[in-house]
């Protein structure tokens, strides 16, 4: 069975493949069917490849590789088209596989009524395979190839609706932007062949650790320039600002592309290069920095949002700061637990604003909402389900347990400190404050406008599903002070190293479970007062909360930034040299032969008055010179 | 004798259609069309053959040491492969955008063509001399006739930057004829025989510089390039095709045929200047390229830059870095070619070139805007895509030599991805500022649009055909290379790379 891994990215690609050549002429049951149907077979085949690879013992169970061809060989580079099975790349290929099937099932019935019904699911399963392409990949180049189609697809489907100039603009912006990532990747897999020989991850890793020195300079660059493509795909500081107007796609889009699986790349890449990061301190150490300012940046950016979605896009960034915290302090298990969990509730969340939206007739300003608790309850217990594992509710949530292990191993790991766990439970408590001002202005008080639309059953199922696995998937890993078994952690830790814990700080961890929990339910109560009594718009009323509030919403400038240090002289350049300085010295060359033509011509004006000058100057001339010479 | 027939046919099938438009001004494109199905034929047959088969060599002008030779190895095999393929591509672009004096044409067109391939397979330098005007004459006229509003500027422009640095090639052509007699006493053209000239570093400094000039101006490297906007815009789409897709990639074969080979001492101390003009044209090139609001001279721009990746890794001298270059000039002939054949689809229909007028048009031509889309993704070097192929190799190969530079160079990256994606979306994307809804792409253009992405995505997944072809000429360069480069600087990396692991891990701190 393992030998069919090949057909897991297969599938999605076939499928994009046909609906690409066939699907304008394809009626629209059989777009999506084919479009849905690729990736369900796609996750079965998922599934029953996961069974036999934990079925297969531990001894031999450890990795599979499969090589599918040799791409090029040439001068010692021989990057092959492989495929690579671990505990790490497994836990993603399901995540994947199976949340994609589910907003597969439900753009089905979202997306009706568009004209380009089948160009959707054409790039759609395009993602879902290249995104597959990129976890399995057992070649770093076969993984940029991965990682630049995802990026493609994500471009093509912000700007899905291409009609509206600003989609095209953020489609653009999250292209170039990501891109910029990407170049640093780029220079990351050439510094990689020239130093180690190979671009084959699992022996560039063995390698790396063979030559270079705990520390050592290359070995931080390398790992800095990765850090630097997954920061531009994963949308963290100083690259974080495309993801916020991405929510320009169709929300089925946000769900899977910009929520539960590409922005999650980074976090995979930096986890699956773990042996580099961990031969880089300084490197790690950055990634734990830029998890926390990210998470925090992000929370106080969502707490101020208008737009449902873009509350949604700044938490997504600031859960991906938690994972990124958590694989800065060495806490590899808990970043790929956040990021199963985050898929589940976040996807959820997006489904669950798709329905509202669609609802309100394209309205995306929660001002403009209120009251559908009543209207739409199923999409509001599940929404609220979703957004208490968000906000980490104790106990009874899945978000609980996996962001209570990295604000836990923030403080305890030995790369910890008691500034990261810090930034972690503020942005929890922040967490909690977003999440529930945009359930309390959605959902709650009064109905401002009824709802045109309720979801069919195709969007409902994948939204009770991803329900229960945002409170049920938790089960797979229960701290063992809460009596349960961590077996995911431990399944991952046949891919990737075990968590470290400081010696001596270790101790309390009840202690600090039950102090995060106060803060998220604390958080939740706080909003709800705050709401409630009128407080809140008072004091987002005044001059200077105003102006924060303005700078909070804009995302912190970055934007105007970027605009005025690299974006408009860039424009301004192109359009000033537009006719291309270059050519004037062409054309310089070109005006001074005519005017050199037109000064001889004037000569040859058959006056002989002229002519006996010129010859008399001449004469002198040549006399003179051969005199005083 | 194949080697002949692949440069006669293109020429008597120029001549034929040129003849039969007496007799029915419809009848010519197909002559040309079946002359170059002929000469594609030809091509992948001799694509097939074992190399260095058939080799041509007889007198020419015994007296002044001229000879026809004609010789193919991979490198000129695969060059008159792309050749004879977009010369197919060029006569069906051309198939109802010419009406007028179509026999005239088509003659130019196929003589263009003849004179591209006769420069890929000569190995005589008074002969490449010879074909080198003979493909730069009848795209001047193609130009100057068939053109569009300001072709009598463009084609001025481009026939006296392409003559005058041909004129100066030639002088150098003759120069290292009476070099080579003198020290030999034998006087002759034959390529093969100059090879082993011994020069001094002045004459060889200068006799190179005579050589590169022409082919810098040729490739272009920037800031020989301006003729290039002006010529490719104003040029007819199938002239456009040629010009980007084959007349460019003389100036690189000249390049890697002539310049490194005859002159290695020389391009050692030269190469630092000619990778930093390929930086340089990389990154001015995306950057033209994005400020233009003329679609052709867009897409001419972007020539500029993905040339630049061929004048830096031709002069890397890099294993890597130098298959890059050839997978370079086989994907940037077919994925510019595509475009301009796009845009050239779209001005026949809408009559306008202009970004400012076009827009939205992926509703109404859904076949255009997937075509559009594809290549502007190859244009960027997406993955998958053979370009990618290309480029990588050569940043990869340049990094082991320079990393300053190739990092520098990867900056191109993200500029050819900020001017690919306003393509798209000044031409399929955002709204339709004058309601155009024009007929989509019609069964021949959809038939040569498939055929150029089922090769492009080939090239990018498979390219290993390829490597393997061109491999014996890629040995060979880089061994005629030798003395030209000091110890350290080439074999660290290139040794490195093919040493065993363990060795390599031992020599790194």
């Amino acid at each position: 069975m393992l030998g069919w891994l090949w057909i897991i990215p297969a599938l999605p690609f076939a499928g994009a493949l046909v609906l690409a050549l066939f699907g304008a002429r394809l009626p629209r049951r059989v777009s999506g069917a084919i479009g849905a149907g690729s990736v369900g077979l796609s996750a079965v085949a998922a599934g029953l490849v996961a069974l036999n690879f934990i079925g297969s013992g531990s001894a031999g169970g450890l990795s599979y590789t499969q090589t599918l061809w040799t791409w090029l060989n040439i001068a010692g580079f021989r990057p092959s088209i492989s495929l690579y099975l671990d505990a790490l790349s497994l836990v993603m290929v399901l995540v994947i596989t199976f949340v994609s099937f589910l907003i597969h099932l439900y753009s089905t019935e979202f997306m009706t009524g568009d004209e380009n019904y089948s160009r959707f699911f054409a790039e759609m399963n395009l993602f879902v395979g290249s995104m597959l392409t990129l976890v399995l990949a057992g070649n770093f180049l076969l993984l940029y190839l991965g990682w630049e189609g995802v990026g493609l697809c994500s471009y093509l489907l912000i700007g899905f609706w291409y009609r509206e100039p600003q989609n095209g603009y953020a489609a653009r912006k999250a292209f170039v932007v990501t891109r910029i990532g990407d170049t640093a990747l780029a220079i990351a897999l050439f510094l990689l062949f020239t130093h180690l020989g190979t671009l084959n991850i699992q022996e560039v890793m063995a390698r790396a650790a063979g030559a270079w020195p705990m520390g050592s300079a290359l070995a931080t660059l390398t790992a800095l320039l990765i850090l630097g493509g997954a920061v531009g795909k994963s949308a963290q500081l100083p690259l974080q600002t495309w993801l916020p107007d991405a929510m320009a796609g169709p929300t089925p889009v946000s769900a899977l592309i910009h929520a539960a699986t590409m922005v999650t790349a980074g976090v995979y890449l930096i986890a699956r290069t773990h042996v580099l990061f961990t031969l880089a301190p300084a490197a790690l150490n950055a990634v734990a920095v830029i998890g926390a300012a990210t998470l925090l940046l992000a929370g106080f950016s969502a707490l101020v949002q208008h737009d449902i979605k873009r509350v949604l896009a700044y938490s997504t960034i600031s859960q991906i700061g938690y994972m990124f915290l958590a694989l800065g302090v060495g806490a590899w298990p808990a970043a790929l637990f956040h990021f199963m969990i985050h898929a589940f509730f976040k996807a959820l969340l997006f489904l669950g604003a798709g329905c509202v939206i669609q609802a309100m007739d394209e309205e995306h300003d929660m001002f403009k909402m209120g009251g559908l608790r009543k209207e739409m309850p199923l999409v509001f217990w599940t929404f609220l389900i979703a957004s208490c594992s968000l906000a980490a509710v104790p106990l009874v949530t899945a978000g609980f347990y996996s962001k209570d292990m990295i604000i836990w191993q923030a403080y305890s790991s030995t790369l910890g400190s008691v500034w990261l766990w810090a930034a972690a439970i503020f942005g929890a408590l922040l967490t909690s404050l977003y999440t529930f001002r945009m359930v309390i202005l959605t959902f709650l008080g009064p109905l401002l406008r009824k709802a045109i639309k309720l979801p069919g059953w195709r969007m409902n199922v994948p939204l009770v599903v991803l329900a229960v696995l945002s409170i049920a998937g938790g089960l797979v890993n229960i701290p063992k002070n809460l009596g349960g078994i961590p077996a995911l952690t431990q399944f991952l830790t046949r891919a990737l190293p075990s968590f470290v814990a400081a010696p001596g700080r270790a101790v309390h961890a009840g202690l600090f479970e039950i102090f995060s929990g106060c803060v998220s339910l604390g958080g939740i109560l706080l909003i709800e007062l705050f709401m409630r009594s009128g407080f809140y718009q008072k004091i987002t009323e005044s001059p200077p909360a105003k102006a924060l509030h303005a700078f909070l919403f804009s995302g912190w400038e970055f934007d105007s930034l970027y605009d005025l240090v690299f974006a408009h002289p860039y424009a301004w350049l192109a359009r000033i040299n537009r006719k291309d300085i270059i050519d004037y010295f062409y054309t310089g060359i070109g005006w001074l032969s005519i005017r050199a033509w037109r000064g001889l011509i004037a000569t040859e004006n058959g006056r002989v008055a002229s002519f006996v000058l010129a010859i008399a100057l001449g004469a002198a001339i040549i006399i003179g010179l051969a005199v005083f010479l | 004798m194949m080697l002949v027939w692949l440069i006669v046919i293109p020429a008597a099938g120029g001549l034929i259609s040129w003849m039969v438009e007496r007799i029915n001004p419809a009848w010519p494109k197909y002559a040309a069309l079946a002359a170059m199905a002929v000469d594609l034929i030809l091509a992948i047959v001799l694509a097939c053959k074992p190399a260095s088969s058939n080799a041509i060599a007889v007198p020419w002008i015994p007296q002044f040491g001229i000879a026809i030779i004609f010789s193919s190895d991979g490198l000129s095999r695969l060059l008159v492969l792309l050749t004879a393929f977009l010369g197919l591509m060029a006569v069906a672009s051309a198939w109802t955008e010419i009406d007028d004096r179509t026999g005239f044409f088509y003659f130019n067109l196929l003589l263009a063509l003849a004179g591209v391939t006769g420069v890929f397979l000569s190995l005589d330098l008074f002969l490449f001399y010879f074909f080198w005007e003979v493909m730069l004459i009848p795209m001047y006229l193609l130009i100057a006739i068939w053109g569009h509003e300001n072709r009598v500027y463009a084609s001025t422009k481009f026939f006296l930057f392409t003559q005058a640095s041909g004129l100066l090639m030639f002088v150098a052509i003759l120069a290292l004829y009476f070099l080579h007699g003198k020290s030999s006493g034998h006087y002759t053209f034959d390529y093969r025989l100059l090879l082993g000239t011994t020069l001094s570093p002045t004459a060889a400094l200068l006799l190179m510089s005579g050589f590169l000039l022409a082919f810098l101006v040729k490739l272009p490297a920037v800031p020989f390039h301006s003729w290039l906007p002006d010529a490719h815009t104003e040029a007819p789409t199938a002239g456009s095709l040629i010009l980007a897709g084959l007349l460019l990639k003389t100036g690189a074969y000249g390049i890697l045929r002539f310049v490194l080979p005859l002159f290695a001492s020389a391009v050692h101390h030269f190469a630092p200047i000619a990778m930093t003009l390929g930086v340089v044209s990389i990154l001015y090139g995306a950057l033209q390229a994005f400020g233009q609001t003329d679609l052709k001279r867009m897409i001419a721009y972007t020539s500029v830059s993905h040339m630049g990746f061929v004048l830096l890794g031709a002069f890397a001298w890099n294993r890597l870095a130098l298959y890059g270059v050839v997978m370079q000039l086989l994907c940037h002939g077919i994925s510019t070619g595509a475009l301009f054949i796009l845009v050239g689809g779209l001005q026949q229909r809408l009559h306008t070139r202009d970004i400012d007028r076009l827009g939205g048009l992926w509703s109404a031509m859904p076949r255009l805007g997937g075509a559009m889309m594809l290549f502007a993704m190859a244009s960027l070097g997406l993955p998958g895509l053979g370009n990618f192929i290309g480029e990588f190799l050569v940043l990869l190969g340049v990094f082991q030599v320079s990393p300053v530079l190739s990092v520098l160079a990867s900056i191109g990256l993200i500029t050819s991805c900020v001017y690919s994606v306003w393509i798209v979306q000044r031409t399929i994307q955002g709204k339709n500022p004058k309601g155009w809804k024009p007929p989509d792409l019609s069964a021949r253009e959809t038939s040569i649009m498939a055929a150029m992405i089922v090769l492009i995505v080939w090239l990018g997944l498979f390219p290993q055909p390829v490597f393997t072809a061109v491999r014996p000429s890629m040995e060979w360069l880089q061994q005629m290379s030798k003395p030209a480069i000091s110890p350290h600087r080439i074999s660290g990396p290139a040794v490195q790379s093919s040493m065993p692991p363990e060795a390599v891990r031992k020599e790194t701190p």
